[in-house]
């Protein structure tokens, strides 16, 4: 923007300053509200914005540990949230390798090779990821149930039956990694392929370490996206002890059972972990978004 | 572009291990697949032999080469996209629910499992002091004796005849035990069961049905059930229907139950409406915001702008199911930290959950708080194709920066946004998860025959009639979401074509 005289630039500055500050503090406000949730007394808020009692006893029930109040009674984890963060990272980093493993072979025959009825399955595969899997619950359910009669470990409420269903997000990211493969030098390849190279190996020692970067940003979208999933992994884990953060915070805040300050500290703690990773990567990340709508 | 074909390696010792290892796995996933058959899943069988087919022809023929490399994500898409899409339609079309859960073999083995015990054979018994059950000699038959209670397979334990006298324990041991032997049943030597039937005594119990042809039950007392391959149910003679049912295809029924029943039909109406409104408004509400905050961002007199940019970034950075559940903490009507501050400030407490206007705008609210991120980060790449020039243009011709905005900036980002546009409103046409966390659809629709919520996506309202009310109606989900796939695809068509027009319109521009 070109500004012509000074006053009028310092007031645009301070108009900017202004609305940018407004909206940080509307963005900010239930993050700060639930850093002071954590500390405060019991799990029903009354009164103060700041906490007048500070407590401990809400992360230390969220961290597994027993808690003596003052009094002396000892009030006991009601969840095991770190069990539940345990299990969301070990689902989202199996299902992410998965994905990977699935998709990288197939984006670089779509970048590279030519065989009849491409582009068709490109077309295919970008019409089909609009497809929710979260609408196919029903079949999902009812497949595992049967799976389940047979192999007793992937039917539903096993880790393996989520796991696999996940498989499913694959579509985007095969278009993600493929547009990375298409911007590599064909000359690469074309010397290859004079020395005598398959497309084998030309895939296995050429595309697939230089494009160790671009793997790296689809495992960290997948596994953010499949951390975040809720319906499919609703239906088909039901014991608290297999389900996975998502599923299992819900149960803090049900009308008869309302686990306020327990709920603070527990989101604070696992989502943390899952916020950091997510802005240490999104610079890398926001190529990968242009791809297409994997969030939001 | 690297040519498909590969001349097959001459060498005999590899190409006959390879033949080996193929036949081999071929012969594994035949097995499991013959296991399946058996087990009664011949889906299952199906899917793994297509399977196990395809990567024996792809990997035994050079020819195929090409499609080794393909085949995986194929392979993927067809069985956890496409099959549970297809499956669900199918679904659809049956009356599969919480009443008609099973198969009719299952159904079948349910009723023949009633069985009545026969009181001409019954069998006094005691329990020894190391938990086994003893049955003293009658007339016509001697002593029995069990292992312990413990080592009961199946709840069945065998009982092998004896010539001693066993001591028993007193009628309290059997008192303390009752509910574990009641569930017992001991096998004869001669193959026949015997059932407790009273504290003293334990007697031979036969099943109640006997199965004729046509799978028609025939009691032990003369009465008759007949399945009724039509609604899933057996039926006695008077055609009062007995549960547990199976599941039977009813055509289009559920299909038409939607479309034309009016105590269905009206809320999914609304529904639809409101769905639509929904992703219509999120759609335009994150776009306005996250392009407004992009364009100041984009300022280079700003400060700190780096700061600004990450905080921005929080709502999109912090898992979204952890936000929405914080925000329905913060709503709550009573004691919410929103209402809180609202009542103190303006002394007012807006119900959130049970007015389904203030309900709708929570959803809307909360959407576009954690949705604006994305076009902040989106619109900030577009800006930087725009030409500097143009804006000194503007300025020196005495437009302020709202009328360049609307003059420069929106016409250079729109032509790309729009298919990510249609995109953001397929997601939020589906966003089931907001309704799912932040209001579970609620404040019902008061007068509806199934329980709609005022805030249901169509997406949500499926969710709920398969998995949340008491009814667990399957096929009637099925149905709706086989309607909202067709919607969906005509969406998915639409942005593909938008795409398609974009990409050509760039690689036109020279």
């Amino acid at each position: 923007m070109i500004v012509e005289n000074a006053t009028s630039l310092r007031r645009r500055k301070i108009l900017a300053h202004g609305v940018l500050i407004a909206f940080i503090a509307l963005i900010m406000f239930p993050f700060l509200m639930v850093l002071s949730i954590s500390f405060r007394e019991g799990n029903f808020s009354t009164g103060n914005l700041w906490p007048s009692n500070p407590t401990l006893e809400h992360w230390a029930l969220a961290l597994g540990f027993e808690y003596t109040r003052e009094n002396g009674t000892v009030v006991k984890p009601p969840y095991p949230v770190l069990l539940w963060l345990w299990n969301s990272i070990k689902i989202g980093l199996i299902a992410s390798a998965g994905i990977l493993l699935l998709s990288t072979t197939s984006a670089f025959a779509f970048a590279r090779m030519r065989f009849r009825g491409k582009g068709a399955l490109l077309d295919t595969l970008l019409i089909v990821q609009m497809f929710p899997a979260a609408l196919a619950v029903v079949a999902i359910y009812a497949i595992f149930d049967g799976l389940g009669r047979v192999v007793p470990w992937m039917g539903v409420d096993t880790h393996p039956a989520l796991i696999l269903s996940y498989l499913s997000a694959i579509t985007l990211h095969i278009w993600t990694i493929k547009g990375y493969f298409d911007s590599i030098d064909p000359a690469l390849d074309k010397a290859a392929q004079i020395d005598g190279a398959t497309p084998w190996q030309a895939f296995r020692y050429i595309f697939l370490p230089l494009s160790i970067p671009i793997l790296a940003v689809v495992f960290v979208l997948s596994f953010i996206f499949l951390v975040n999933e809720y319906p499919v992994a609703s239906i088909l884990l039901r014991n608290t002890d297999q389900m996975t953060l998502a599923v299992g915070a819900r149960q803090y805040l049900y009308e008869q059972n309302y686990l306020w300050g327990d709920f603070a500290a527990a989101a604070i703690l696992s989502g943390l972990p899952i916020t950091v990773l997510f802005l240490l990567a999104q610079r890398f990340l926001i190529s990968g978004l242009s791809e297409g709508g994997v969030k939001g | 572009m690297i040519a498909a074909e590969v001349p097959e390696e001459p060498n005999l010792a590899r190409s006959s291990l390879k033949w080996l290892v193929l036949g081999v796995s071929a012969l594994a996933f035949l097995y499991v697949v013959w296991g399946l058959y058996l087990a009664g899943e011949p889906l299952f069988a199906v899917i793994t032999m297509a399977l196990g087919l395809a990567i024996f022809i792809l990997f035994g023929w050079a020819r195929f080469y090409t499609w080794r490399f393909v085949f995986p994500a194929v392979a993927a898409v067809a069985l956890f996209i496409v099959l549970p899409v297809l499956y669900t339609t199918g679904i659809g079309f049956t009356n599969f629910s919480a009443r008609n859960l099973l198969t009719f073999e299952r159904v079948q083995d349910y009723h023949l499992q009633a069985t009545i015990t026969d009181p001409a054979d019954k069998r006094g018994f005691g329990l020894t002091a190391d938990e086994r059950l003893f049955f003293p000699a009658t007339d016509d038959s001697p002593a029995l004796i069990t292992p312990p209670l413990g080592d009961a397979v199946n709840g069945t334990l065998p009982a092998t005849e004896t010539s001693e006298t066993v001591e028993v324990e007193a009628m309290r041991a059997v008192m303390q035990r009752r509910a574990q032997l009641q569930a017992l049943a001991v096998r004869l030597p001669d193959e026949r069961v015997l059932k407790m039937d009273g504290l003293r005594s334990f007697s031979v119990s036969v099943p109640f049905y006997e199965v004729g042809p046509d799978g028609v039950l025939t009691g032990a007392d003369g009465t008759v059930l007949t399945p009724n391959h039509e609604i899933g149910f057996y039926q006695d003679a008077g055609g009062k229907t007995l549960t547990p049912g199976w599941r039977v295809g009813v055509g289009f029924e559920n299909f038409e139950r939607v479309l034309t029943s009016d105590g269905v039909r009206q809320p999914m109406l609304q529904i639809f409406v409101w769905t639509c409104l929904f992703a219509f408004l999120s759609m335009v509400l994150t776009f306005a915001v996250g392009t407004t905050l992009a364009v100041i961002l984009e300022w280079s007199h700003l400060a700190y702008r780096g700061v600004y940019r990450v905080l921005l970034l929080l709502p999109y950075a912090v898992p979204a199911f952890i936000s929405i559940l914080v925000f329905r903490g913060l709503f709550n009507q009573n004691f919410g930290e929103i209402n809180l501050i609202l009542s103190t400030l303006f002394g007012i407490k807006p119900v959130w959950f049970t007015s389904p206007i203030l309900a709708k705008i929570m959803l809307l609210i909360v959407n576009t708080w954690l949705g604006f991120p994305y076009w902040m980060l989106l619109i900030a790449g577009f800006l930087q194709a725009v030409p500097r020039d143009h804006y000194k243009a503007a300025a020196l011709e005495g437009a302020g920066p709202v009328r360049s905005f609307f003059a420069i900036t929106l016409p250079q980002i729109l032509p790309p946004s729009v298919p990510l546009l249609i995109a953001n409103f397929a997601f939020n046409f589906n966003n089931i998860v907001l309704v799912l966390l932040l209001t579970r659809g609620g404040p019902d629709i008061p007068g509806t025959l199934i329980p709609a919520g005022s805030t249901d996506l169509l997406g949500s309202f499926t969710f709920r009639i398969a998995f949340q009310n008491s009814g667990q109606d399957f096929g009637m989900a099925s149905a709706i979401s086989t309607l909202i796939f067709i919607i969906t695809g005509v969406i998915a068509f639409v942005n593909f074509r938008m795409m398609q027009r974009y990409a050509a319109k760039r690689s036109a521009r020279p």
